[in-house]
């Protein structure tokens, strides 16, 4: 079986896994990093989105062997310590969640568009979320936190 | 999935050999459509080769009045570039709108093509600016690569390395998406270099085609109110619970009309 | 001290949690040497299971082991039972035909479970399930609702499909009223089949403890003490006290999750029989087939009014889809939750409903977010909106007209409720202002100019929620109560655990309990912790559906709090050498009346625990325990308007504004509540526009079985909500509250397509209204 060495949350981390492994089981299961979620079998859903070398992607669409080498940031690596990461906290400020199954692919999402396009209107931020399905909020308040902590800066 | 051989070549012979070698290879891009396709276990191959460390098929050039888009370049990286939004911000425009934010990160230009999903954008973009793809062994026009449905023109274990996009004049893609799975229902791309139009469709047959009416009218007139109807071949069109044959081909109309508004015309 | 937090935007305590991945949900949870179960599924949508071969699949590499139903019925395994029974109009009860978890003579529809295979590993439980192969003999599927009467028979104890023939109100007097009607309005219409879609799928671990003859289960469920009833009572005969069932976070219900399903029954079963816990979780794919769905209701209906417009007389015909077989309440939501709603809040005197119920090859449906009171806001807005535009009526004023009005309260309706309090015409004034009404005409002309179709659209709904008083479910044949449980528990340091029987999955009862019981107790709120979703923790309780948790679960806890201020008075007079009766309690404080002594509640709690100076004849301790039974349902009501512009060339529909005013009683939390409101109008505007779940008619395969097909609402299909609210105080509960969380999705499907026809110039068009739909109409009126 391959082994794959990674950074994940900015830790060296090795594991055996199959070829068909993929990376958001390597995540769950050899890591045990289950704020990663995975609803939905055709990646639409986007409740796996990580980051992987600096971009967004959906971790039930890739092959841990695939991520060999790389970094990886998942929702357990956003907050330093205590203090939540300027997303995590606008998503609370705004009621941003409900559920939260759905919350760390959004909340990964809404990192990289801010890292991508630090002042998104209204409308960027709606066609952003295009690959991340909530069935809580109806996307009002998770479209104002993320305006929000683009207004306050610091949260790509 | 069913378990599979995982190769990482970072040199095209290696992948060439991988493939070779394997009892039932398949090649892997960005894998966007290859894993959920595993995942579904519709496909079993015995190898994945992963082309994701071949360095040679990477990077954007501007060669000879053409851009020259290495095959696992991914959507994200065409939109975001600097030489393709100024030389055919079409295509730009086009990648940018492909899937989601995620799935541009990891999906490819070459994986899009090999693929040629009937409602894939990229083959629109292809046709309609007269691309020409390259392979490993030879060099292939547009309109010769996609055959028919996930049909292309490459043989077994040819691996496509670039796409090379003349530069339009003007040119413009627009895109009618399906409401659930985004994919386009219907995407027109319409270019105009010279005295030549091209106006390519994706979504609304099996493959992707040519509108010879379309392109007729703008050739002698480029302009929105010149469209007119598409000519295609309602029978032919396709027709499911998201849109028939009948709507798909107004769409045509449509979408070539705010294409070429788009473009200029 | 109290936080005085009721009535205050509170940011939820449990957010943190979830934003930072440590939220607990079923799949993340392991039990060690757990096997994974895979369920091989029909293929067919009505088909003779002749045999099922196993032995390829045995033979594979980390099975343990694949059952069938026989497996089952050998170890007395029952049959899935539905827990509400309606009566037809005959005075005889539904058909109820057997649900057994793995089937065992036929399948009835895509999806169903054929048998389980148990692996080492997911992958190899998978590689199991596709060796295992089965004999079908395929059988004709009956698909369509309007031809299932008479079709291929589904069930033998249902030979004509038909579960019930049912009928509510007075046929005579809708008659009477329809043969002097001034004006009769007519449509019919479909309420399009919905699939949940709570964004995590179901998941279940089970496990035996073989020592003490005892499971535990893990599972999705939005009530865990009903799933165990149901479990112990009717399907496996474990009794209540060696069944646990813990319900962890829970990604999402909308419903889908209260009922009992196959697979965590298998889950359970097999846990014993192959002595290791045994896993499921549901991929996307199989909820689509599997979960029970929602709607799905062909209706015709008649509207009369006298001269001036008003309504005297409505009625109602609807065929309802029940699918394969009776979900755990499938047969009381086109029922009791249905046809009791077709007053609205109109004053209409006479209304006449029957309900034809019918089994097809499709899978099981049953309530989902908005059940039954969604299903008849819709025909009843929908009319109400065609009546105004045949009479030339302002749609404003044709409701206004008909209103029920303040005065009227409690007010009787001729379907079986009553009313306890409103102000409709509030409401409605308050939507009409925020959306500037008045400024309509001058934008449907701006549109116009560009190109573009604009309409708006009302819709005036009520819904019955809080469910339910128990004798008045009890009477119309609910095999439960409906109250619900709270354990209000001291420790002797001042910390309060509030053991509660409802169930958050998303609703935030952590924080609005929170601030209930810091308010009520005068503890401040990280004192308080809310425990939920587990039975051996909570005392027997309800759970959460129908908008019931704040009215019903919360009241139960404000009867619990009632109790530990009156035992704390006890305590309290004791210490203050004062009589109980002198003893008052405000802001966290017992106090002689009339003087400045007093003491705390943290005193009084730990007095409790150490009680070396106490009153003689109390028994130490200050924890309580109450149940809370409804005296009637809370209404909340409210009026929606939306306003949309179509593109003619594309038919596609833009949403440009929407206005919710709605009546919630007293408000607990705000910002929950608004989310609420966002989150049901979503649900409403993808009923409308985007969502369908579509069997073929020929094969019963299902067409929309991933986000590849089913629309499911995104962030760019919607806008911005503005969200307004006006305050009746619910009459009957100690909190003064109604439900929140079902109305936009009740509210938010007239109004729409009330908006889409109105651009369109039409009288009606089905749901979803898809871009396809819209043009094809768009060119017609463009013809005329």
């Amino acid at each position: 079986m391959p082994t794959v060495t990674m950074t994940v949350n900015e830790r060296q981390v090795s594991g055996e896994v199959e070829g068909r492994t993929l990376l958001v089981q390597f995540l769950r299961e050899h890591l045990n990093l289950t704020g990663t979620h995975v609803g939905c079998d055709t990646s639409q859903c986007g409740a796996c989105v990580v980051h992987l070398n600096g971009d967004s992607v959906k971790s039930c669409t890739i092959l841990a062997v695939q991520a060999n080498g790389g970094k990886v940031t998942t929702i357990e690596g956003l907050a330093s310590g205590d203090a939540l990461h300027p997303m995590q906290e606008a998503f609370h400020e705004h009621h941003g969640l409900q559920c939260g199954f759905c919350t760390p692919g959004m909340v990964m999402s809404a990192v990289d568009l801010l890292s991508k396009n630090a002042k998104p209107s209204e409308k960027e931020i709606r066609e952003w979320l295009e690959g991340n399905i909530c069935r809580c909020t109806g996307y009002h308040n998770i479209v104002n936190a993320i305006s929000h902590a683009a207004q306050q800066g610091d949260a790509a | 999935m069913h378990d599979f051989g995982y190769h990482r070549p970072t040199t095209l012979a290696d992948a060439a050999a991988a493939l070779e070698s394997a009892e039932d290879g398949k090649l892997m891009a960005g894998g966007q459509t290859m894993i959920p396709t595993l995942k579904q276990r519709l496909a079993q191959p015995s190898d994945i080769v992963d082309l994701g460390a071949v360095e040679a098929l990477t990077g954007i050039r501007e060669e000879g009045g053409a851009l020259a888009i290495g095959a696992m370049t991914t959507h994200a990286e065409v939109a975001a570039s600097d030489l393709v939004k100024a030389r055919i911000p079409a295509l730009a425009n086009l990648a940018g709108g492909i899937g989601d934010p995620q799935v541009r990160h990891r999906g490819t230009i070459g994986g899009s093509i090999a693929n040629n999903d009937p409602a894939a954008d990229y083959p629109a973009g292809c046709v309609g600016l007269g691309a020409t793809i390259h392979t490993g062994k030879r060099q292939i026009a547009a309109d010769d690569f996609f055959t028919g449905l996930f049909e292309t023109a490459l043989e077994e274990n040819e691996i496509v390395t670039a796409v090379s996009f003349p530069l339009p004049g003007q040119a413009a893609y627009a895109k009618f998406p399906n409401p659930a799975s985004r994919y386009a229902i219907v995407g027109v791309m319409v270019a105009q270099t010279g005295d030549s139009v091209r106006v390519a469709v994706t979504g609304a047959g099996p493959c992707v085609f040519r509108d010879r009416a379309i392109e007729a009218a703008l050739s002698s007139n480029f302009s929105a109110s010149a469209v007119g109807t598409s000519s295609a071949d309602e029978s032919a069109l396709n027709s499911d619970i998201h849109a028939s044959a009948e709507y798909r081909k107004h769409l045509i109309g449509v979408m070539a009309k705010r294409a070429v508004a788009a473009a200029g015309g | 001290m109290p936080d005085g937090s009721v009535g205050q935007a509170v940011k939820r305590r449990e957010d943190r949690r979830f934003l930072t991945g440590k939220g607990r949900y079923v799949d993340d949870i392991h039990r060690p040497g757990e096997l994974t179960a895979v369920f091989v599924r029909s293929p067919h949508a009505h088909a003779t299971v002749k045999s099922v071969h196993i032995d390829a699949a045995m033979a594979s590499p980390g099975v343990i082991d694949v059952f069938v139903g026989a497996d089952m019925e050998q170890d007395s395994i029952g049959s899935l039972p539905c827990g509400w029974t309606v009566t037809d109009r005959h005075g005889e009860p539904h058909k109820s035909p057997p649900h057994f978890p793995l089937v065992r003579d036929k399948a009835r529809y895509v999806g169903d479970h054929i048998a389980v295979v148990l692996a080492e590993t997911l992958e190899q439980a998978r590689d199991g399930a596709e060796l295992v192969e089965v004999d079908y003999d395929e059988l004709p599927a009956n698909v369509e609702i309007v031809k299932a009467v008479g079709g291929p028979p589904l069930h033998e104890e249902a030979p004509d499909n038909l579960c019930y023939d049912w009928v509510l109100g007075d046929e005579a007097a809708v008659d009477e009223a329809f043969a002097k009607a001034h004006h009769i309005t007519k449509l019919d219409l479909v309420n399009n089949r919905l699939i949940p879609n709570p964004m995590e799928p179901r998941a279940a671990i089970a496990e035996y403890d073989g020592g003490l003859d005892s499971y535990t289960l893990w599972s999705t469920s939005q009530n865990p003490h009903l799933l165990r009833l149901i479990l112990s009572a009717f399907v496996t005969g474990i009794p209540e006290t060696k069944l646990r069932i813990i319900a962890p976070d829970i990604g999402g219900g909308f419903g889908s999750k209260i009922y009992c399903y196959a697979e965590e029954t298998v889950c359970l079963w097999a846990s014993k029989r192959v002595g290791r816990p045994v896993r499921w979780t549901s991929d996307r794919s199989e909820s689509f087939l599997a979960d029970a769905h929602g709607r799905d209701h062909v209706t015709h209906v008649e509207l009369a009014m006298n001269e001036t417009g008003e309504f005297i007389g409505l009625k109602v015909a609807t065929r309802a889809n029940m699918g394969a077989y009776l979900s755990s309440f499938a047969s009381s939501i086109p029922t009791y939750f249905y046809a009791t709603l077709l007053a609205g809040q109109y004053r209409t005197p006479a209304i006449f409903c029957n309900v034809k119920a019918v089994f097809t090859n499709t899978a099981p449906v049953d309530a989902y977010r908005g059940a039954g009171r969604s299903e008849a806001t819709y025909p009843l807005e929908r009319i109400v909106e065609v009546a105004a535009r045949e009479l030339g009526m302002d749609p404003a004023e044709i409701r206004r007209k008909n209103f029920i009005r303040p005065d009227q309260f409690p007010y009787n309706t001729p379907v079986a409720l009553t009313y306890d309090i409103g102000n409709y015409e509030a409401s409605l004034d308050e939507a009409m202002r925020m959306i500037n009404y008045r400024g309509f005409s001058g934008r449907k002309a701006e549109s116009q100019a560009r190109g573009k179709l604009r309409g708006i659209g009302f819709s005036a709904y009520i819904e019955a929620c809080g469910i339910a008083p128990s004798s008045v479910v009890g009477s119309l044949g609910a095999g439960v109560g409906m109250w619900e449980t709270a354990q209000v528990r001291f420790n002797a340091t001042g910390t309060v655990s509030v053991l509660t029987g409802s169930h958050a999955h998303g609703q935030g009862h952590e924080t609005t309990f929170s601030q209930i019981v810091s308010d009520t107790l005068g503890v401040p709120m990280e004192n308080v912790e809310i425990v939920h979703g587990d039975t051996g923790q909570i005392p027997m309780a309800m759970g959460t559906y129908g908008s019931r948790s704040l009215a019903v679960g919360g009241s139960a806890i404000m009867r619990a709090c009632g109790k530990i201020i009156d035992k704390g008075k006890k305590i309290a007079a004791h210490l203050l050498e004062a009589s109980v009766e002198d003893i008052e309690f405000k802001d966290g404080n017992f106090t002689v009346a009339g003087t400045d002594r007093s003491k705390s509640m943290a005193e009084v709690a730990f007095t409790a625990y150490v009680p070396h100076n106490y009153p003689e004849d109390l028994e130490p301790g200050l924890d309580e325990t109450a149940f809370y039974d409804p005296l009637n349902f809370t209404y909340p009501a409210g009026t929606h308007i939306c306003e949309v512009e179509i593109d003619p060339e594309t038919g596609v529909t833009e949403i440009l504004d929407w206005v919710a005013v709605d009546d919630f009683g007293k408000v607990i939390n705000p910002l929950i509540v608004e989310g609420q409101v966002h989150g049901g109008v979503a649900q409403g505007v993808g009923q409308a526009m985007l969502e369908h779940g579509i069997y073929d008619s020929g094969s019963g395969q299902l067409l929309t079985g991933s986000y590849m097909d089913y629309c499911m609402p995104r962030a760019d299909d919607l806008p911005s909500f503005k969200v307004g609210m006006i305050e009746t105080a619910c009459a009957h509960n100690p909190l003064g509250v109604k439900g929140c969380g079902e109305v936009g999705a009740i509210a938010a499907p007239p109004a729409l397509i009330n908006a889409i026809t109105d651009a369109l110039g039409i009288m009606h068009l089905e749901m979803p209204a898809t871009p396809e739909k819209v043009w094809r109409l768009a060119q017609t009126a463009a013809a005329e």
